[in-house]
C-alpha cells in the first residue's frame, strides 16, 4: 500500500450523533501514538444539534492547515449534510463509508464519484448493549487508519470515566465491532508511523493557547462577555487566571467588558478582554481611550464571517479593518495576529508583553478557525516575553503622567503611590494629564502616542520571512499555514518562492518588509476577506515594488495549499 | 471604604487640586466638589488610596478638581471603570461621579447591573434633568413638557424613577441630597462611603444655565420627614410617592455587599501546562 505524508478523515452526523466526539477521541489516540494532528470543525447555524463535521488531518509533521483531498469520509448518517458539503473536500481518490440505512448518499459525494463501502453502522451498534453508532464510526476510521485498539481504548476510558464503566464497555465493544469491519476495507493508503516525537507533545486549541499567553505575558484580570467563537479563551481562563491568584469577571455587554479591563490595567493589574467581530465593534469606543490615557489593555478579537452576525460558526479575516482603522481619531495602537494553534501562544504573549511596555492597547486578530481546532502540536518553546510597565516612583515636585519622553513612554503612577495622583483622561490633555485645546499640547500627546509606537524596536518577530526568490506569496493570521504548505510545494517542484507573514501589523513595518521583498518582482497577496482588506492595508503602508496579484475568497470555506500553487504556477510559467 | 488606617490628618482644601472647574457660575456641581473634600476629609480618605470615576458631562469633569486619583473616561461607561478598579484592587475607596444623561440614559445598563452586584463602591449622579455639555436636551428624567431646540414642545414623556431602579436593582444604601446643602450632602456621603456594598446617592444639582427654573429647588427641598429604611419595598413605596424633594439617607440595606475573592495562594504558572500535556 503508498504511504502517505498525510492523511485526511471526515467523520459526519447529524446533532447528537456524537460526530465530533469521535473526531477529538481519534485525534487524542494518533497524538498519543507520536502524529501530529489537526481537527477542525464545522456545524450548521444552531448553536447545539444540527449537523456536524469533525474534520480530521494526521502527518509526521506540524499541520497548520486542512489538506487539499480528503482520504477518508465516514457519515454516521447523511442528514442535512449537504448545508456544508462544500466545506468537506470529496475526490475521486476518497474512500466513502456509508451506512445502509441511511440511504442515498449526499449530492456532494455523489458528484465527487468517490469511491465508497457499506458498513451497517446504526445496526452494528444496536447490536451492543448501550452502543453508540459513533463509536463504530471511531473504530472503522481508527481500523483505516491502522491505529492500535490499545491506544483508543485508553482515550475511551479517560474522556469517559465520568459516565462510568458500562458506557465504558460499550464505546470499547463498539470500537472494536467497527476495527473489525474495517480489516474488510481498503483505503489504499498507509501512514507510517511517526519516526521520532518530541519530548514534550500537547493537545490543544488555539484559543486556549491565547488564555495560556496572555497569563505568561502578564494578565491577571480579564472581563468578559460572552460571544461565539471566543468564549474559549474566557472559559479557559476562569479557574486558570484564579489558580494564579487573579480574577475573571463576567461583564453585561462588551461595553462595560473593555471598560472593566482598562479600569483594572488603570489600577495597576495587566488586563484582558475577549470578543469577536460584533463585540469589537462596540469595543472600539473605549480602545480609543486606552490610546488617549496610555493604559495597557489586550483585546482578543477570534474573528468570525461577518458583517453583523454574519456566520458565527465560521472563520474569516475580515475584522483587520476594523481594527486597524476602527478607532475614532488618530489613535496609534497595536494589531499582531497569531499564525497557528501554538502560536497563538507566542503572539498573545508578545501582543501582552508589548501592551504593558508600551502603554497601548493591542488588539490580537485571531479566528474561528485557529481558536476553535485543537492540535496535537509539540510544547512551543519558552520566550520571555513578560509584560512589566514602566511604573512612577515618588518624587519630589509635580508628577507629569505623560511627560513628553524621548521614547514617547512615561512612566505610570498606579492608585496607591503618594505623590502620583492624576487624573487619566479621554480628552487632550497636557503633560500632567489636565485637561486642555490648545493646539499645542495637543499636538506633543499624538507625536507622543505615535512615537512610542513607531520608534519601539519589534525585532524579528514582526513577521514570518522563509525562503528566496523572485515571487513571494504574502498573507497573514491562520492562512499561514496553508500558504507554507503551498510554498514547500512549489519549492519541491524546482521553484524558489518566499512566504511572508506578518505578526505586527499596527505598526506597520515598511523597513522590515522592504528588506524582506529584496529582489521579487512578484507579489501573491493570500487573504480570506471578500473585500481584500489585506490587500488595501498593504497598498495604504507598504511600498511594494513588484507586480501583484490577489488571491482572496471570505469565509467559509478555506483557502487550501493547491489553489495557491495552482496560482502560482500560472503566474511562473 | 477601605480599611486602611488613616494616619494624616487632611484638612478639606488637601482634596482640591489646582485646576479650576469650567462650570458656569452658580452650578450646582461647585457645591458637589465643595461636599465631596469634606466627606473626604471627615473620613480622613487617604487621596492616593481613593480613586474618582467620571463619565462625560459637566457633573463628570469633577475628578479632575480632586486631589484624589481620577479617571474622566467615555460617556456613559463610569460604573464598569470603576467595576474593574474596585475588584481588582479592593484596597482602594472608589467614588463614582455622574449626570443624569450620562449616568440614566447611556449608562443606564451598567447602572441597573451595578446595582444588581452591590460592589462596595458610591455612586453619586448629579441630577439637573438637562443635557448642559451639549446645551440643553432632555434627559431620562425631564419632565415631559420641558421645551427645548431637540424636543421642541417637550418629549411628552414621563421622567422616571432612578432612586426606586435602584432599590429594585439590589443597590445597598440609597439617598437623595441637594447640592445647596453642601454640609448634608457631605453627611450622606460620609455615611454613604461606609455603608458596605453599592450606595447611591441621587444629587439635586441645578443647572442655572439651561434649567434656570431650578433656583427654585432651594426653596423646594425639606428633609424627609422619616428615617432610613431597611425594607426596600417600603423605601420604594415611599420614593414612588414623595415630592422628589425629600432629602436624606431613605434606605439602608443589609445586603450581602459582592464578595471580592482573596487572591487564591497563587501556583506557578507552569503548573497550567499539565492540562495540556498528552
Amino acid at each position: 500500500m503508498p504511504e502517505a505524508e498525510h492523511i485526511s478523515v471526515a467523520i459526519v452526523g447529524s446533532g447528537g450523533a456524537g460526530a465530533l466526539t469521535a473526531g477529538n477521541f481519534l485525534l487524542e489516540a494518533a497524538s498519543l501514538a507520536g502524529w501530529h494532528g489537526l481537527l477542525t470543525r464545522t456545524v450548521g447555524p444552531q448553536i447545539r444539534g444540527g449537523e456536524a463535521a469533525a474534520l480530521l488531518r494526521l502527518a509526521n509533521r506540524p499541520v497548520e492547515c486542512l489538506a487539499d483531498r480528503l482520504d477518508l469520509l465516514v457519515g454516521i448518517d447523511w442528514q442535512n449534510v449537504d448545508r456544508f458539503g462544500a466545506e468537506i473536500e470529496v475526490g475521486p481518490q476518497s474512500l466513502v463509508i456509508t451506512d445502509p440505512a441511511s440511504g442515498d448518499l449526499p449530492a456532494f459525494v455523489c458528484r465527487a464519484e468517490a469511491r465508497s463501502a457499506e458498513v451497517p453502522i446504526k445496526e452494528m451498534a444496536k447490536a451492543i448493549s448501550e452502543g453508540r453508532p459513533n463509536m463504530i464510526a471511531l473504530g472503522v476510521a481508527a481500523g483505516l487508519l491502522a491505529l492500535s485498539e490499545d491506544a483508543l481504548s485508553a482515550v475511551i476510558e479517560k474522556r469517559l470515566a465520568e459516565k462510568g464503566d458500562k458506557a465504558i464497555d460499550a464505546s470499547k465493544a463498539a470500537l472494536k465491532a467497527g476495527m473489525i469491519a474495517a480489516a474488510k476495507l481498503d483505503l489504499g493508503l498507509r501512514l507510517p508511523p511517526p519516526k521520532t516525537r518530541a519530548a514534550q507533545r500537547w493537545l490543544v486549541s488555539g484559543n486556549e493557547m491565547t488564555g495560556l499567553g496572555a497569563l505568561r505575558g502578564g494578565v491577571r484580570f480579564a472581563a468578559a462577555y460572552p460571544i461565539t467563537p471566543a468564549s474559549e479563551v474566557l472559559e479557559w481562563l476562569a479557574p486558570n487566571l484564579a489558580k494564579l491568584g487573579g480574577a475573571l469577571f463576567q461583564a453585561e455587554d462588551e461595553l462595560a467588558a473593555i471598560n472593566m479591563a482598562i479600569g483594572a490595567s488603570f489600577g495597576g493589574t495587566p488586563a484582558l478582554t475577549a470578543t469577536s467581530g460584533p463585540g469589537l465593534s462596540l469595543m472600539t469606543e473605549a480602545i480609543g481611550l486606552a490610546t488617549a490615557t496610555e493604559i495597557p489593555v489586550v483585546i482578543i478579537d477570534v474573528m468570525r464571517a461577518g458583517p453583523s452576525t454574519g456566520i458565527p460558526t465560521k472563520s474569516e479575516q475580515a475584522d483587520l479593518n476594523i481594527a486597524v482603522y476602527g478607532l475614532h481619531g488618530d489613535a496609534p495602537h497595536l494589531v499582531l495576529a497569531p499564525q497557528s494553534i501554538s502560536d497563538c501562544l507566542f503572539t498573545t504573549q508578545w501582543a501582552t508583553y508589548l501592551a504593558e511596555v508600551l502603554q497601548s492597547p493591542a488588539v490580537v486578530l485571531s479566528d474561528q478557525f485557529i481558536g476553535q481546532a485543537a492540535a496535537a502540536i509539540d510544547r512551543p518553546a519558552d520566550v520571555a516575553f513578560i509584560g512589566r510597565r514602566a511604573t512612577a516612583v515618588p518624587q519630589v515636585g509635580v508628577y507629569k503622567r505623560y511627560a513628553v519622553s524621548a521614547g514617547g513612554v512615561s512612566p505610570m503612577a498606579i492608585p496607591g503611590m503618594p505623590g502620583g495622583q492624576y487624573t487619566a483622561d479621554g480628552l487632550t490633555h497636557n503633560e500632567r494629564g489636565t485637561p486642555t485645546s490648545n493646539e499645542n499640547d495637543h499636538r506633543l500627546q499624538l507625536d507622543k502616542r505615535r512615537r512610542k509606537l513607531e520608534e519601539f524596536s519589534y525585532g524579528d518577530h514582526w513577521a514570518t520571512v522563509e525562503g528566496e526568490g523572485e515571487l513571494a506569496v504574502v498573507t497573514w493570521g491562520s492562512l499561514t499555514g496553508a500558504v507554507r504548505e503551498a510554498v514547500d510545494a512549489l519549492r519541491a517542484s524546482g521553484r524558489a518562492v518566499r512566504l511572508i507573514a506578518p505578526r505586527l501589523l499596527l505598526p506597520a513595518q515598511p523597513e522590515r518588509l522592504k528588506a524582506a521583498l529584496e529582489g521579487v518582482n512578484r507579489v501573491l497577496i493570500v487573504e480570506q476577506t471578500h473585500g481584500g482588506q489585506f490587500y488595501r492595508y498593504l497598498r495604504a503602508h507598504y511600498d511594494i515594488p513588484a507586480k501583484v496579484r490577489l488571491l482572496n475568497r471570505p469565509g467559509p470555506l478555506p483557502i487550501r495549499p493547491s489553489e495557491i500553487v495552482r496560482l502560482a504556477m500560472q503566474w511562473s510559467a | 471604604m477601605s480599611a486602611a488606617e488613616t494616619r494624616t490628618i487632611y484638612k478639606q482644601s488637601d482634596y482640591k487640586s489646582d485646576i479650576k472647574p469650567i462650570w458656569c457660575p452658580g452650578c450646582g456641581d461647585y457645591h458637589v466638589l465643595l461636599s465631596f473634600t469634606r466627606a473626604f476629609a471627615q473620613l480622613g480618605l487617604r487621596p492616593e488610596e481613593t480613586v474618582v470615576v467620571s463619565g462625560i458631562g459637566c457633573s463628570s469633569r469633577i475628578p479632575a478638581y480632586t486631589s484624589c486619583y481620577g479617571f474622566h473616561g467615555v460617556h456613559g461607561r463610569s460604573l464598569a471603570i470603576a467595576t474593574g478598579l474596585k475588584v481588582s484592587r479592593p484596597d482602594l475607596t472608589v467614588i463614582v461621579a455622574s449626570g443624569d444623561g450620562d449616568g440614566y440614559s447611556i449608562g443606564g445598563n451598567h447602572f441597573i447591573q451595578a446595582c444588581r452586584r452591590n460592589i462596595d463602591m458610591t455612586y453619586v449622579v448629579m441630577d439637573n434633568r438637562v443635557y448642559g455639555m451639549t446645551k440643553g436636551q432632555p434627559s431620562p428624567t425631564t419632565e415631559p413638557d420641558f421645551d427645548t431646540a431637540l424636543s421642541p414642545g417637550g418629549t411628552g414623556l414621563s421622567p422616571f424613577h432612578p432612586l426606586v431602579i435602584a432599590l429594585a436593582s439590589g443597590a445597598n444604601f440609597v439617598a437623595r441630597a441637594f447640592s445647596g446643602e453642601p454640609n448634608e450632602t457631605a453627611n450622606i456621603l460620609v455615611e454613604a462611603i461606609k455603608h458596605p456594598g453599592f450606595s447611591f446617592i441621587e444629587v439635586l444639582s441645578p443647572c442655572v444655565t439651561f434649567r434656570p427654573d431650578e433656583r427654585e429647588w432651594k426653596n423646594k427641598v425639606h428633609p424627609a420627614p422619616v428615617a432610613a429604611t431597611n425594607d426596600p419595598a417600603k423605601a420604594a413605596r415611599r420614593i414612588m410617592t414623595d415630592d422628589g424633594f425629600n432629602i436624606g439617607i431613605l434606605y439602608r440595606g443589609e445586603r450581602r455587599p459582592y464578595q471580592i475573592k482573596a487572591a487564591a495562594k497563587a501556583i506557578d504558572i507552569g503548573e497550567l501546562e499539565k492540562d495540556f500535556a498528552l
